[in-house]
């Protein structure tokens, strides 16, 4: 396996008194699609802007193509595409001159710009708003510029802090098209997510962080795997009922959650357990069956769900 | 069932509830509002009374002013101009601020509350803080001897009455204004600072040669001063001028207020 | 490799500088273009209302000034002195008011924090923007003062190099100033601390008239240098003095751009 683009041993941050990253370790590997996820508080914000070169470490090591990011800082950042979590454009311009005014930043030519600007307006489908000041841009199409933007300097690393954080689920999916399409090409991703759903849709390898520590490392689907059954059933007997039932149903299945609002029963085949449940002359309200997600590997994790 | 909540009383009075609730968010800046109600009467009386007042006074001497030592000619133009800055202070941010920026009019709005109400509470606190300003300036023209107390005291009224005036157009743009981005700039500097100059505040407006002097006739400021100067000094304004100063201050205040209070309305009914 | 890549390699860039602060400039020129006009329009047209105000109004009650050995007449007397006011000014707001909403509210500077610029590009290239925009002012109102027939002789011209760098200085301090304010009232305090500054340091009459003491303490103050610099080149009035006021002025510089790249480094890059 060759060098990896990225690689953070024991880093730690701390604020004050408040630890928010503590101790982890994680390489990311060149044209991989790597993610971060956790619930918000996690640390993930924290450890992006340390690999962005924008923060400084307590302790550890952090090497993005070999160099540190704290010494060689505008170096590492002219290697790295940031896009984050709030969009910070620059809401006095329009759409193209936001491009080409980043690009400027990196001292990157006009000449070069000129022809970068009409790529990534057709990557990000604003070829009609060129001319537009982003403020009069729909929540989505800002992003999508956020992400346009950030690609200006043809970066090795894109770096993403929620991408979709806010977004409806129309322009969500539109976005994960995109940044699947930035994956085929080759880019290599890190990115930051509460949402278990971008995560399995994006990552091809992930680290659970919960507490600024990473809980599980793995692919969407070995995590899943690992941590989690083939199958849940969720099932509702009313808020007051849950509790009285749960015990009982507790039996029938591998594990269970107990949630504020529903029971979650982990095993093999969820359609079987319900008939068991029937059978048992229990009745719930609302049942239904799925098969195991990223969250419930993270409330196997912590006994928290991802978002609260 | 019984919330409490009596519907009547805040119909009644809810201008009154959103008044109190600007006052208190005022409160908030109390030690900004009381370094600006102080430190600028004071910056002004002593630049004045030790700096160009000497000038003038060596210049021309009181020739000019009507026999009024100079910064005693000067003190009621300051005053109205503290409650024009006051009124505006409390009326343009707080609309501005409660249409666009943070939105709480339209949260008062969902309250039995109507857009005319809150119009008038913002107007009114804004009147509080004019009157508070304004005080505080009378007391340090006393202090700095360039008043006596007695009929003087109605600068404070007509002070208020140009604050009044200004604030009442002020707030109707205002809640016009969908693009504030250059609006601060140009009321600032278009229309503030020329009517702080062209009113005459610091010499007589008719000194002023006359394709200038329209400025002043259609600024609260010169009608309050003048108003003023005629309150406090026997300065010689005709009665008729005098009437003709309140009577326009008044249609400003009732026309604005009006205005306002519908435009308002409409806004937060969009 | 890319471009970017390489250009960062081979500019050997530090951590605070990347070398490229006229990036900013063309920022500054797109926004410019495109909104940013109104308030140099304003800037201008302020200092200009000044003058007509002073000149005509203060000057019947005034008549002539003595300063030192010379009388000149009034309006003559201040019109240095407003140039200098003026490219205070313009420096002054691009430098605070919008560098402050850079800061906090747009997060433009944490943006090209995140690129290789480093806080001394930001901190550079905006200075010398605030510096340009100051001198834009100052050729408009030198425009219109020798339209009136005000400048005393052609060698007056050398009053704008002397008004860039008042415009540079004020820039370069009150950004660095700036770069410590978190709130709308910690900004409100620029404002009280410039209007006494503005009414005290003799632009509008000598400072011999002041007792003692105060002038001592106005002589310490940046605007008072700079209205003598300024009128120093205006009337070709040139004495060694003149060498400490530009000296007082290139410290304020190199103060205020140490002070502002220290400043952005420790609020975005920690």
């Amino acid at each position: 396996m060759s060098k990896p683009l990225i690689s953070v041993r024991g880093l730690t941050k701390v604020f004050g008194d408040f630890t928010a990253v503590d101790g982890i370790d994680f390489d990311v590997a060149k044209g991989e699609s790597f993610g971060l996820l956790g619930p918000n508080g996690a640390g993930k914000s924290t450890t992006m802007r340390i690999l962005a070169a924008t923060s400084t470490r307590t302790s550890g090591t952090v090497e993005i193509l070999d160099k540190d990011p704290e010494k060689f800082g505008p170096l590492v950042r002219a290697h790295l595409g940031i896009v984050p979590q709030e969009d910070n454009l620059d809401g006095e311009l329009t759409v193209t001159e936001n491009l080409y005014i980043y690009g400027r930043y990196f001292g990157l030519s006009k000449k070069f710009i000129k022809a970068k600007i009409e790529e990534l307006l057709e990557f990000a489908q604003l070829e009609e708003k060129r001319d537009v000041k982003v403020q009069a841009l729909s929540g989505g199409m800002k992003r999508r510029l956020t992400i346009a933007r950030g690609l200006v300097s043809e970066p090795d690393i894109l770096l993403l802090d929620e991408p979709t954080t806010g977004l409806d689920p129309q322009a969500r999916h539109i976005l994960w098209d995109r940044l699947f399409r930035l994956k085929e090409q080759g880019v290599t991703l890190v990115l930051t997510t509460h949402f278990m759903d971008e995560a399995e849709q994006l990552c091809d390898r992930l680290v659970v962080m919960d507490k600024g520590a990473i809980m599980a490392e793995g692919s969407p689907q070995g995590l899943i795997k690992e941590y989690s059954s083939k199958e849940v059933l969720e099932v509702r007997f009313g808020s007051d009922r849950n509790k009285e039932v749960a015990p009982q149903l507790a039996q029938m299945c591998e594990r269970m959650e107990t949630l504020p609002d529903r029971l979650l029963m982990y095993t093999e085949d969820g359609e079987k357990l319900l008939e068991q449940i029937a059978a048992a002359k229990m009745h719930p309200t609302t049942s239904l069956v799925r098969r195991s997600s990223l969250e419930d590997v993270f409330l196997r994790l912590t006994g928290r769900t991802l978002i609260e | 069932m019984n919330t409490g909540i009596d519907v009547v009383q805040i119909q009644r009075f809810g201008a009154l509830y959103i008044a109190a609730a600007r006052l208190r968010s005022m409160a908030k800046w109390k030690s900004i509002i009381a370094a600006v109600d102080i430190g600028n009467p004071l910056f002004y009386l002593i630049a004045v009374g030790v700096g160009i007042g000497v000038l003038v006074e060596k210049g021309s001497g009181t020739s000019g002013t009507s026999g009024i030592k100079y910064i005693a000619f000067i003190a009621p133009a300051l005053l109205a101009n503290s409650a024009i800055a006051a009124v505006m202070d409390e009326t343009v941010f707080p609309t501005i601020e409660g249409f666009k920026w943070r939105k709480l009019f339209f949260a008062q709005n969902a309250t039995p509350i109507t857009g005319r109400q809150i119009a008038l509470g913002v107007y009114l606190s804004a009147l509080c803080r004019a009157l508070f300003s304004v005080s505080i300036y009378y007391v340090l023209l006393l202090a700095f001897n360039v008043v006596d107390f007695g009929p003087s005291v109605l600068l404070i009224v007509v002070a208020v009455l140009g604050g009044a005036a200004f604030g009442a157009i002020i707030l109707f743009a205002a809640a016009i204004i969908e693009n504030h981005d250059q609006f601060f700039n140009i009321l600032g500097r278009l229309v503030i600072m020329p009517m702080f100059l062209f009113s005459g505040t610091f010499f007589p407006l008719s000194s002023m040669p006359i394709y200038l002097q329209p400025i002043g006739w259609v600024s609260p400021l010169w009608h309050a001063t003048e108003l003023g100067r005629e309150a406090a000094f026997d300065y010689g304004v005709s009665t008729l001028m005098v009437s003709v100063h309140i009577i326009f201050l008044s249609v400003l205040v009732v026309i604005g207020l009006l205005l306002s209070m519908r435009q308002f309305e409409r806004r937060l009914a969009k | 490799m890319s471009a970017a890549v390489d250009i960062a390699e081979k500019n050997k860039s530090s951590a605070m500088y990347a070398g490229r602060p006229q990036v900013l400039l063309e920022r500054g020129w797109l926004a410019f273009r495109s909104s940013n006009w109104v308030p140099v329009i304003t800037g201008f047209v302020e200092p200009v209302l000044f003058l007509l105000a002073f000149g005509y109004g203060m000057g019947t009650l005034v008549g002539d000034v003595t300063t030192g050995s010379t009388t000149i007449d009034y309006t003559l007397f201040i019109a240095p002195g407003l140039l200098a006011n003026s490219a205070m000014n313009g420096a002054i707001y691009d430098s605070t008011w919008n560098v402050f909403w850079k800061l906090n509210e747009s997060k433009l500077y944490k943006t090209m924090l995140s690129t290789p610029l480093g806080p001394l590009d930001i901190a550079l290239g905006e200075i010398t923007w605030a510096l340009i925009r100051g001198l834009v002012y100052s050729l408009g109102f030198l425009t219109v003062v020798t339209a009136l027939g005000l400048t005393p002789s052609f060698w007056a011209i050398l009053a704008i190099p002397a008004a860039s760098l008042v415009a540079f200085g004020f820039a370069s301090f009150g950004m660095a100033i700036t770069s410590f304010f978190k709130t709308y009232q910690q900004m409100g305090f620029i404002n009280i601390v410039l209007l006494p500054m503005t009414l005290f340091s003799g632009s509008l009459y000598p400072i011999s008239v002041y007792p003692d003491w105060l002038e001592k303490v106005i002589m310490a103050l940046p605007l008072w240098h700079a209205i003598e610099m300024v009128r120093a080149f205006w009337f070709g009035n040139l004495t060694s003095g003149v060498l400490v006021h530009i000296g007082y002025f290139l410290v304020m510089i190199a103060l205020g751009l140490y002070v502002t790249s220290r400043r952005l480094r420790a609020l975005f890059l920690r």
